[in-house]
């Protein structure tokens, strides 16, 4: 019996540590990028880091503004495209769709969310790059936009779920059509948690590199207007760390740092708003 | 158009005085609604059998029942708040001033008859946006502020919240909550109010405040109300329905059927020896 016992305590003991450490690896691994990030690019985040454009290779200094600013406007018109779809798509699902076809919407939803982002990248290549003979910012979005199709998708529909059925009800019983129920009470309840949703897809997409090295490539310069090729943060990374350059290196690790920021930034507010409160009851 | 069948409306709440029993005597009321042979099915389930009963204009009617008898099946059907539910069919005729109600726009039926739920369900928005919001939703014309002041006055809500209309509906009591529901409903002036046992919810001093309400409102709608409480029925209405599992067993004054039920089942209820 003792025997027993003795064992059981281990297996406990054993168990508790070892999920422990798997959580402190998960935590551990993020601080370790973090600082990594920081030692080796730390140094190379400075004001002229956002403002100058590349220094060419050998020449010191330099600085990122163009992929930067290429970044915000992909990203820009990335939501722009794809949000419209899957909040509307995410509304049907919710408020009007059968069990069914609800099953079939999902269930593609998750597909498409879990095509590898290279497959978007060629997708989007094939029908915005190879038809207009170039590369642009155009064809970037719609890469970007077509991955946050399914995320904002889905968590609408969670969302506009979670709006307690009494409110509907409330409103159909004064005499609003289906429409009206949903536009003026359904989405305003669900608001805040659509909002969060949809920040937080736009942080999932604005690290993505492959959908966006045969649609925005890249670019040296400032891009301009939206059918140029233009350079985005994700891509310059890439770019800089294969190449054989010290300086592009100390910079690829500074534009990684700046993307962690901004990614950690929009996370922290999206989160924020969350926490301000979903103020309607959850009954 | 209905509007011309109901009284003249006035801004301040005044209580006609007269017992609502003794002009029951004096004058029968004329229906407002009438319901006959209704049958109700969910999926293959029926849940209501046959159920034939008028409701007289101005005049509170209860719907009592022990749980589960078809007492809010029967009242949502009413204003076919029954349509959302997946699977739910209804058999028979219900006439609202002589229409049949299945045969109208949804919407503008819903809007002649409104209804105030169990829990009160505030929208998320202002005091006086809830208020507004059934008004701008029916392209009410005028100033919607007026037939907010209206409706709070009405549901006996006003002195408590008119100085603060913009605060969000989820700072009050669960009391006041339920009675801006009521405002709510009545914003859009319906000629006909369901109420699913509006007091459920609520402590005893609320429940006191809504019952007196209900009683105040007759000068304006006709209300039909479900309870389970049966001594709020004997306070608050002028008929009374009583159902047992899907079946209308018996319906009249309310002063009747609480002393003289004329079937064993109502006597039994009543008396508390079941439900």
């Amino acid at each position: 019996m003792t025997a027993r016992l003795r064992w059981r305590k281990f297996v406990s003991g054993l168990m508790l540590t070892l999920t422990g450490l798997c959580a402190l690896i998960t935590v551990g691994v993020l601080f370790c990028i973090l600082a990594y990030l920081v030692v080796h690019g730390g140094s190379s985040v400075n004001w002229n880091f956002f403002t100058r454009l590349p220094a060419p290779v050998g020449e010191a200094g330099g600085g990122m503004a163009n992929a930067i600013a290429g970044s915000a406007k992909l990203l820009a018109l990335a939501t722009l495209m794809g949000v419209p779809v899957g909040f509307l798509g995410g509304v049907y699902l919710a408020e009007f769709s059968g069990s069914k076809m609800a099953f079939v919407v999902r269930y593609a939803a998750d597909l498409l969310n879990g095509v590898p982002s290279i497959v978007i990248g060629i997708f989007a290549y094939t029908l915005m790059v190879l038809p207009f003979k170039h590369f642009s910012t155009f064809a970037g979005s719609f890469a970007l936009g077509l991955m946050m199709i399914p995320i904002t998708l889905r968590s609408t529909e969670e969302f506009l779920r979670g709006v307690p059925r009494s409110l509907r009800e409330g409103a159909m019983a004064l005499g609003a059509s289906k429409w009206r129920t949903i536009q003026s009470v359904v989405v305003p309840a669900a608001y805040r948690g659509i909002v969060t949703a949809i920040l937080l897809a736009v942080a999932r997409v604005a690290g993505e590199t492959a959908p966006l090295l045969f649609t925005a490539f890249g670019n040296r310069f400032w891009s301009p207007g939206w059918g140029q090729p233009t350079a985005s943060l994700p891509v310059v990374i890439f770019t800089y760390a294969v190449s054989p350059y010290e300086d592009w290196h100390r910079q690829a690790w500074a534009a990684g740092l700046v993307l962690l920021g901004l990614i950690l930034a929009v996370n922290i507010v999206a989160r924020v708003v969350l926490a301000r409160g979903v103020r309607v009851p959850r009954s | 158009m209905h509007a011309s069948t109901r009284p003249a409306l006035s801004l301040n709440i005044t209580t006609t005085g007269t017992g609502a029993a003794s002009r029951e005597t004096v004058s029968p009321s004329p229906l407002r609604m009438s319901i006959s042979e209704v049958n109700f099915f969910y999926g293959a389930k029926q849940t209501l059998f046959h159920v034939s009963m008028g409701i007289a204009a101005n005049r509170v009617t209860a719907l009592i029942g022990p749980s589960g008898c078809g007492k809010s099946t029967l009242l949502r059907t009413l204003n076919r708040m029954h349509e959302t539910v997946r699977g739910a069919r209804l058999e028979g005729e219900i006439l609202l001033d002589g229409q049949n109600i299945l045969s109208q726009d949804v919407t503008s039926l819903r809007r002649r008859v409104g209804m105030v739920f169990q829990r009160p369900n505030p929208f998320p928005k202002s005091i006086f946006e809830n208020v507004a919001y059934g008004a701008r939703i029916n392209g009410i014309k005028g100033p919607v502020a007026e037939v907010v002041e209206k409706s709070l006055r009405r549901a006996a809500l006003w002195d408590e919240v008119k100085d603060h209309l913009h605060k969000s509906a989820y700072e009050l009591s669960g009391g006041q909550q339920q009675r801006l529901c009521i405002a709510r409903a009545l914003a859009v002036d319906p000629e006909v109010l369901l109420l699913d046992e509006p007091c459920s919810a609520l402590d005893p001093i609320s429940t006191a405040k809504i019952e007196e309400l209900l009683i105040e409102l007759k000068d304006f709608c006709t209300i039909v109300t479900v309870t389970h409480n049966m001594q709020q029925a004997a306070r608050v209405s002028d008929f009374t329905a009583f159902l047992l599992v899907g079946e209308l067993i018996e319906f009249s004054p309310t002063p009747h059927l609480f002393t003289t039920p004329g079937d064993p089942r109502t006597e039994a209820y009543i008396t508390g020896r079941f439900g």
